[in-house]
């Protein structure tokens, strides 16, 4: 599955969202827990602020200085016997990928929970090339056993399902036979998991985090199987996007630290597991190859432009999880892998603005998620760039929208022209109203009608009835 | 204290009411109130939309507009925000940025203004009913004003304030969005609906116009008891 997901039109993937009662009832429930357990961390560690600061400088130095972190992360992994492949494309990532896969014979893959290899659509590329590639985070795996459910939720990928949709999926396509109790459903799980786990000859991870000056790479889990992909193959293959990595140890406390309080109200996750390159002499554990794959695809073009601070994103989904449009109309209405407000800022980057302008018209602007963001993003500014971009650069803007903003600016640019275009607005839509209201306006107010009333304008406006006041005061 | 007030083209237009009563609020709390007439709009609905250029042409006009005033006093969250946000938006320009920075230091809004500016908490206002507090999200999130507004309202007599469940959460006004994408921005005000009837409060107040048509038109629509009143209004009562 690639970046996009579906094929329907953004207003009709909005509107199945809006009428998918259950789905919206899932994520808001969800949404709910993750904010009072973000809130709850963020608390008990003390100065979030100045943690979330800290977060951001360390986020801004390490974009700042990429390219000098990408070759010591390089040099690093190398020393240690790994190979590193950068991708400029995804093709590039899937070949290389592929072929150490056809080089070691591999048939079977497990992977641990990665982004960036849904964006690159890795998963088709293997299977292409004939192999059985197995999600073993338990989410992804519900997903790929329900004919490949996209995921709508960048850490909790199948939070629009609810325990009896899962028990369902189970039983349909792997005869489970059991209730929807969690326990139950995640102990078939496990034991299917394990199964796979121990034939296969190929683990593929993402990563939270690389650093640089050793050359590991860091995975933040709750399941540990990020572990038993890394332990049991002989062969590991790590895709990262070319973004996700820290100068050294100590930044990733820190990181580590503010990604698991923001994403699910953790002090820490039950596992993080920090790799440096094969299994060394005398090791007992590890794979015996490891391959790091880091993917531009399309993030070197952020660089250096007034987007480069999405590239500071630690994908611990906070923005999505305070969103309120993301709670009405649910991840897949975005038509993304990455849904919310840092898929609607990503997004239209990666995948372009034929495919996404939308998104960034999908917000109110009210900053829930700048206000969530553990490093200081300014997510909801992002948007309006993006709009920015739309109308002025790109020249996709609406004609009739268009005309009515060269109306508003002539009408509030010049005082004259305002005090015109106000005065006539009671005359202008005096015949839709009544009893002071419009519940049928015209034009843009059709919209706004469908679903509210609307004031009409007053014979009088302030202005008029300030001059009157100071008059009858004498003044 | 000499104040100019930055009316807003809502109230302007929509809400005179609300206009008069913050001009007699802060004359009563000592104010030598004026009005500058040229003023228009803060080019906020260009500006979100994305149409920047034509916005700047606006705050270019507000910020002659407003050049000479001591303080400027706004009774909206979302429009005062916008006056602080100008000189982020005129960065580097060397004629407008200082001029942008001067206007958006001396800008407050109501609430703000009466309690940091005038440190008084007791405006002497009279209303008697139950009330909820909608917190705005430009107002709450990107001014930072959270305080004010509920200071005044606690001492507001006769009025029983009641919390606003979720009160974080947005009405799904966001000026076009409202129009633009309907069907969300319905989910999201019949949410707020929803937690302003939960709170068990009968009237609604709130501190910016867009928020307060968009719950109260929805309320007018689905014809609930509940009444909605800016905050001017509310500490400019004395029954």
């Amino acid at each position: 599955m690639a970046m996009k997901i579906g094929d329907k039109p953004f207003k009709e993937r909005v509107s199945d969202g809006i009428d998918d009662k259950f789905m919206r009832g899932a994520v808001s429930s969800a949404q709910g827990r993750f904010r009072s357990g973000r809130l709850n961390a963020a608390e008990e560690l003390g100065n979030w602020e100045d943690w979330r600061k800290l977060g951001e400088e360390i986020r801004s130095h390490t974009i700042e200085n990429l390219d000098y972190y990408l070759e010591l992360l390089s040099e690093n992994v190398t020393k240690r016997g790994g190979h590193v492949f950068f991708a400029e494309t995804a093709e590039e990532a899937n070949d290389y990928i592929t072929n150490v896969v056809k080089q070691k014979n591999g048939k079977k893959v497990v992977k641990s929970k990665s982004m960036v290899t849904e964006e690159i659509n890795m998963n088709e590329a293997l299977e292409k090339a004939g192999c059985e590639v197995i999600e073993s985070d338990l989410g992804e795996w519900i997903l790929q056993v329900d004919d490949h459910d996209p995921p709508s939720h960048i850490v909790t990928p199948a939070l629009h399902k609810n325990k009896e949709q899962i028990r369902d999926v189970f039983r349909d396509k792997l005869g489970y036979d059991k209730t929807e109790k969690p326990e139950e459903l995640a102990l078939f799980a496990r034991e299917k998991l394990r199964e796979e786990f121990l034939q296969a000859d190929i683990g593929i991870t993402g990563c939270n985090f690389a650093i640089a000056e050793s050359g590991t790479i860091s995975l933040v889990t709750n399941e540990g199987n990020a572990r038993m992909v890394t332990t049991i193959p002989k062969t590991q293959i790590t895709v990262m996007g070319m973004e996700r990595i820290v100068p050294t140890w100590e930044e990733m406390e820190v990181l580590v630290s503010l990604l698991t309080r923001a994403a699910v109200g953790q002090k820490l996750t039950s596992y993080i597991t920090a790799l440096t390159g094969p299994k060394q002499e005398g090791e007992v554990d590890g794979p015996e190859e490891f391959h790091l794959v880091v993917v531009d695809n399309g993030r070197s073009k952020i660089l250096g432009t007034a987007f480069q601070s999405i590239l500071h994103c630690i994908r611990c989904a906070a923005c999505i999880n305070v969103c309120p449009v993301y709670r009405h109309v649910g991840g897949h209405s975005y038509g993304s892998i990455y849904p919310g407000p840092v898929g609607a800022v990503l997004s239209p980057l990666l995948g372009g603005y034929e495919e996404y302008k939308e998104l960034p018209y999908a917000s109110t602007l009210c900053a829930a998620c700048t206000e969530a963001c553990p490093v200081k993003i300014p997510l909801h500014e992002h948007l309006l760039r993006h709009r920015q971009e739309i109308v002025e650069k790109e020249g996709k803007a609406p004609v009739f929208e268009n005309l009515s903003m060269k109306a508003f600016s002539m009408g509030t640019a010049s005082p004259a022209m305002y005090n015109i275009g106000s005065k006539l607005a009671p005359t202008a839509l005096g015949a839709f109203a009544k009893d002071d209201k419009i519940s049928d306006g015209p034009g843009p107010l059709k919209n706004w009608t469908e679903i509210r009333d609307f004031p009409a304008p007053k014979k009088d406006r302030f202005r008029d009835l300030y001059k009157k006041r100071k008059k009858e005061r004498g003044e | 204290m000499k104040v100019s007030l930055f009316v807003t083209c809502l109230i302007d237009i929509f809400q005179t009411d609300v206009g008069l009563d913050t001009v007699e609020l802060l004359e009563k709390l000592g104010c030598e109130v004026d009005f500058p007439e040229k003023q228009t709009c803060c080019g906020q609905p260009a500006y979100n939309s994305g149409y920047v250029d034509k916005a700047k042409e606006s705050m270019k006009h507000m910020i002659k507009v407003f050049e000479h005033s001591d303080y400027v006093v706004t009774p909206s969250g979302s429009c005062g925000t916008m006056f602080r946000e100008y000189p982020h938006i005129f960065k580097g320009d060397p004629e407008w940025e200082e001029r942008a920075k001067k206007l958006a230091d001396k800008t407050y809004e109501l609430t703000q203004f009466i309690v940091d500016v005038l440190g008084v908490e007791d405006v002497g206002a009279k209303l008697n009913g139950t009330a909820t507090y909608h917190t705005s999200c430009h107002m709450t999130r990107l001014l930072g004003v959270t305080e004010a507004p509920m200071k005044l309202l606690s001492n507001v007599e006769g009025l029983e304030m009641k919390p606003l469940p979720h009160n974080y959460n947005c009405c799904g006004f966001g000026g076009t969005f409202s129009v633009k994408m309907t069907s969300i921005s319905e989910q999201m005000v019949d949410e707020k609906v929803q937690s302003v009837e939960d709170s068990g409060a009968h009237i609604l107040i709130g501190a910016d116009c867009g928020c307060l048509m968009n719950i109260g038109g929805r309320i007018d629509r689905k014809e609930k008891p509940i009444k909605v009143m800016h905050i001017a209004s509310v500490l400019n009562s004395r029954s």
